[in-house]
């Protein structure tokens, strides 16, 4: 029999994507064409969710950082797509008489395909987490929690956020279960070749405007690292003083944000990676002058778009407001989905879902009215 | 003898009490003159209801910002705080912003 000479295509699958809220989890879910989309929630009404994630390994878990305005950090899981919920029975926590406390769970990221059921969590203030229960138990990892350096590497609790510290961007290599990156906000990127146990700083190349030193070894605001989609050796990066792009093993950053029109600037804080093709990727630019109001810059939303590793940028806004639109999109609210061609989504503090099934060439409002959406995740 | 404390529970916790909004813990009394601390009523209470201690008590042993506990009238902060038999214990959820 003729081998088949058809390149492959990702299988047609509806989406649904999971928009966690200040208030709680909502649901949108697509037809086969992506045209048609369903809003169904609240679950959790009145939970400040972080962020909501599907196991794409089993194609079933849910797994949800939750707390509520007066009570503690927690995780919620699903083992039937969102149907029902079960809390974690020992949810991330720091040990005893170490002083520090989870304020909230903030990032989730599913473990390596060769360790069904491990999860990771990143906290504010930073911490790292694993599960290897499908979320229903989480340890502290003791190698970045409890390293020497841990104190110096994050700084105290007014190095962060304005909503505390936090880790964010738990990146695990699709080749090897041992190599992890993150994120923290502030403290910066760092990597670990043996999963956990240790961990370096990867910030070389990185700008710091902030801090009194030129060329810091740590201390950078990361806002949000991807891997590009096919290829794992590149990063993207979102820095909350522009845009980066790293090709392993190199351990110096590019600056990928000069080919940004000075108007619109290259800060921001989601970036997406496109699933095959590992010279595109899009951002969400947000105006960060004078106090940082971190809206769309001169109230005019877009997406910028590269697919040439960043050399240069292009403007995606069709559909979008062409005034008066004073959007926020955080670091976890905006995603992609895996079709051809792929699907972009974002949600904004305003309470908007967004999306485009033509890679942004073309946007529409999916759902309004909702609470801050801080999440946006694609599930299939 | 042994020590019976009602627990007044507030909304945000009452998915672990399967909605009972007040609920009797009793520990054993080790002696006339020793009130057990509070925390030995919310380890009481998270042994029946599960998770509970958690979310209203950090890992450090701190109430969380925004729970206040009652025992009899008076507020107190600090789990090592004495409560007496037959005292009501009052959980609140305290204003937390919009």
């Amino acid at each position: 029999m003729a081998a088949s000479t058809r390149t492959a295509r990702p299988a047609v699958r509806r989406i649904t994507l999971l928009v966690a809220t200040r208030k709680g989890l909502w649901t949108l879910a697509s037809d086969a064409a992506r045209s048609r989309w369903t809003l169904a929630g609240p679950r959790f009404l009145g939970h400040n969710l972080h962020h909501v994630v599907a196991d794409p390994r089993d194609g079933k878990t849910w797994l949800a950082a939750a707390r509520t305005g007066h009570l503690g950090p927690t995780v919620f899981r699903s083992t039937d797509r969102g149907r029902t919920w079960t809390e974690a029975s020992k949810p991330p926590a720091f040990h005893s008489g170490g002083g520090r406390s989870v304020d909230h769970v903030f990032w989730l990221t599913p473990g390596h395909a060769s360790e069904p059921g491990a999860w990771y969590a990143g906290t504010s203030p930073q911490g790292l987490f694993r599960s290897p229960d499908g979320g229903a138990t989480w340890a502290g990892v003791a190698g970045f929690n409890e390293h020497p350096q841990r104190k110096a590497w994050c700084g105290g609790d007014q190095d962060g956020t304005p909503d505390g510290p936090k880790m964010h961007s738990i990146l695990v290599d699709p080749r090897d279960a041992k190599h992890l990156y993150i994120a923290m906000s502030s403290g910066g990127v760092f990597e670990s070749t043996d999963a956990g146990a240790d961990w370096k700083p990867l910030n070389r190349g990185i700008r710091a405007d902030f801090l009194p030193q030129p060329a810091p070894e740590f201390g950078h605001d990361p806002h949000c690292l991807r891997f590009a989609g096919s290829n794992p050796d590149r990063l993207w990066q979102q820095n909350h003083c522009g845009l980066y792009r790293i090709d392993r093993p190199s351990t110096e950053w590019v600056d990928v944000g000069v080919g940004m029109p000075k108007s619109v600037g290259a800060v921001g804080f989601p970036i997406v990676a496109h699933p095959r093709d590992p010279e595109a990727a899009w951002i969400f630019p947000m105006d960060g002058t004078d106090v940082w109001p971190r809206t769309s810059p001169g109230g005019r939303p877009a997406v910028y778009r590269t697919l040439d590793g960043g050399r240069t940028w292009r403007r995606q806004d069709k559909g979008l407001p062409a005034s008066q639109a004073w959007w926020t999109v955080k670091r976890q609210a905006m995603t992609i989905d895996a079709r051809e061609p792929a699907g972009l989504y974002f949600g904004t503090t305003s309470g908007e879902v967004w999306g485009s099934r033509d890679e942004g060439r073309s946007w529409r409002c999916l759902a309004r009215n909702l609470p801050q959406v801080q999440a946006v995740e694609a599930a299939t | 003898m042994i020590a019976r404390y009602r627990v007044k529970i507030p909304s945000p916790l009452l998915s672990y009490t399967l909605g009972h909004d007040e609920v009797i813990v009793t520990l054993p009394e080790l002696s006339p003159d020793h009130a057990p601390p509070l925390r030995a009523i919310v380890a009481a209470l998270d042994s029946s209801f599960p998770g509970i201690r958690f979310r209203m008590v950090d890992e450090q042993g701190r109430l969380r910002p925004h729970i206040a506990v009652f025992v009899g009238p008076k507020a107190v902060r600090d789990l090592a705080a004495p409560v007496p038999p037959d005292t009501d214990v009052m959980i609140v959820a305290a204003l937390s912003g919009g």
